[in-house]
């Protein structure tokens, strides 16, 4: 005998341990590189194009912004403080910590079949009409339905493979080809980027790209249920309504 | 055994072998040198990664050497402090009488001249000056190898950092044997197609091209072979620390 439909929350396994720990060590890393990359940026907001430049080569662009040493030219009429000490350790101290997180995450995420499993699409999924679909589903900002909340679609999924496997080895690597000692070893690294400038303006492009990901995560994850999705990321677990089976 | 019991045990073991992996990291990392004078506080833990990382990863590589076409025609020399008095009569003379010193772990310690320094087998390179605020230029710096200067001199086997200072005694710097001997490390007396000039450091600047341009010290009159840098200045390694930033530079 089918007995009375019933609404019922579950909790349900969201998020493994390791992912959400990586996750909250590389949210704070990544917040530290950032606010260090700014203050690192503001002592020379110029950028060039190829092996050499300074303040008496003509910039590929600059910032319009107030410099922290006088010997940038900007249409300011002060300079501001110098916060490059504190802010390079900082950088390089956070750079690690992404690192090696990173390289636990992912080597993790190969054993466990986490990439294959959550992150890769499914072979429906692999279509523009699929891709399309997820998109306009996003831009008309529509609640995500319930499944949502275990299982990533297209979009992210794409999103989340590109910053997992593009943009941070790519932020990584061109902030190495910035290091003369680690040029030294491994010339290539910076050389098949057409020198060390370019791979300055590269790393502050990627690093643009990163902080655009990190908006629209976060403004993604407050449409979606701010409370839902944090407490995935922080217990592992989301909750979810049932409309309950059928009991005898 | 419980499930609960088996899993508090593995973590109590990985735990166990983490502690005492990162204890014996350290007192490897000790041992071979490849902490930092400036390891202490927040920032110590990625600091000795970077230099150790770094260290054994570069004990002999050649920073990158560029073609004659690649000279920067408008390279950059920033500014410095105004010079002393000192400096100011030394230049007056020509820096006939600019003088450096080398003493600390050596067997024979030196007072040299610039001629005395040029009679040394003189070296070139066109290396780039790559500064932390992120600019750069490329020259050609001709100068006396300090590898030349040390091993006339007979550094002693426990000599582990050379201690270098400017004319203005409170710039100062300092670097591990690794790059003390190394064969780009420079004592630099001419760019280009002529003297070194005094924006650019002259008569006398210390080249550490594998590392950030702050390591390479303009007005060099002072070197110095120790085992241990506690006793120069706060005891961090160099000024640079004592400013805030990295005594480690090659990053």
């Amino acid at each position: 005998m089918a007995g009375p439909a019933s609404l019922r929350i579950l909790e349900l396994p969201r998020h493994s341990a390791l992912v959400r720990v990586t996750h909250w060590i590389t949210a704070i890393s990544f917040f530290a590189l950032l606010i260090s990359g700014i203050e690192i940026l503001i002592s020379h907001p110029r950028f060039y194009w190829g092996e050499t430049g300074n303040a008496l080569t003509p910039p590929l662009f600059q910032i319009p912004i107030p410099a922290s040493r006088s010997t940038v030219p900007t249409s300011y009429g002060y300079v501001l403080p110098d916060q490059n000490g504190w802010s390079r350790y900082l950088h390089f101290e956070a750079a690690w910590a992404a690192v090696l997180t990173g390289l636990v995450y992912g080597i993790s995420g190969l054993w466990t079949g986490h990439f294959r499993n959550n992150l890769s699409p499914s072979s429906s999924d692999r279509s523009w009409r699929a891709f399309r679909g997820a998109i306009s589903k996003h831009l008309s900002l529509a609640p995500p339905d319930d499944a949502e909340a275990f299982s990533y679609n297209v979009v992210q999924r794409v999103a989340y493979l590109m910053v997992i496997f593009v943009l941070f080895p790519l932020v990584i690597w061109t902030g190495l080809a910035l290091s003369p000692a680690f040029n030294s070893a491994v010339p290539a690294a910076v050389n098949v980027l057409g020198g060390r400038q370019s791979a300055r303006t590269i790393h502050f492009f990627v690093s643009v790209f990163l902080f655009l990901f990190l908006i629209v995560h976060v403004a993604m994850v407050t449409f979606a249920g701010f409370r839902t999705r944090m407490r995935a990321m922080i217990t592992g677990h989301a909750p979810s309504v049932r409309i309950g089976e059928e009991r005898t | 055994m419980s499930k609960i019991s088996r899993r508090k045990l593995a973590t109590t073991g990985i735990a166990a072998a983490g502690v005492s992996g990162v204890a014996a990291a350290t007192g490897l990392a000790k041992r071979y040198g490849l902490v930092p004078p400036d390891s202490g506080g927040i920032f110590g833990a990625g600091e000795t990664l970077t230099y150790a990382a770094q260290r054994l990863m570069t004990p002999h590589s050649l920073a990158r050497e560029f073609p004659r076409s690649m000279i920067s025609k408008a390279p950059f020399g920033n500014e410095v402090a105004s010079p002393n008095d000192e400096f100011k009569r030394l230049q007056a003379g020509e820096f006939q009488d600019w003088r450096l010193s080398l003493d600390g772990m050596v067997t024979r310690p030196a007072t040299l001249s610039l001629s005395d320094l040029k009679g040394f087998p003189v070296s070139r390179q066109i290396t780039e000056v790559v500064c932390e605020e992120g600019w750069s230029y490329i020259a050609e710096w001709i100068g006396t190898p300090l590898v030349e200067v040390l091993k006339a001199s007979g550094p002693l086997p426990k000599a582990r950092y050379l201690v270098y200072f400017s004319i203005d005694r409170d710039w100062w710097e300092s670097i591990d044997m690794a790059d003390a001997l190394h064969p780009q490390t420079l004592l630099t007396w001419a760019m280009n197609d002529g003297d070194l000039p005094v924006s650019f450091g002259g008569p006398l600047r210390m080249r550490v091209p594998r590392q950030l341009g702050y390591k390479s010290v303009k007005y060099i009159t002072h070197l110095t072979a120790t085992d241990s840098l506690k006793g120069f200045g706060k005891g961090l390694g160099s000024a640079a620390p004592e400013a805030g930033y990295a005594w480690y530079a090659g990053i």
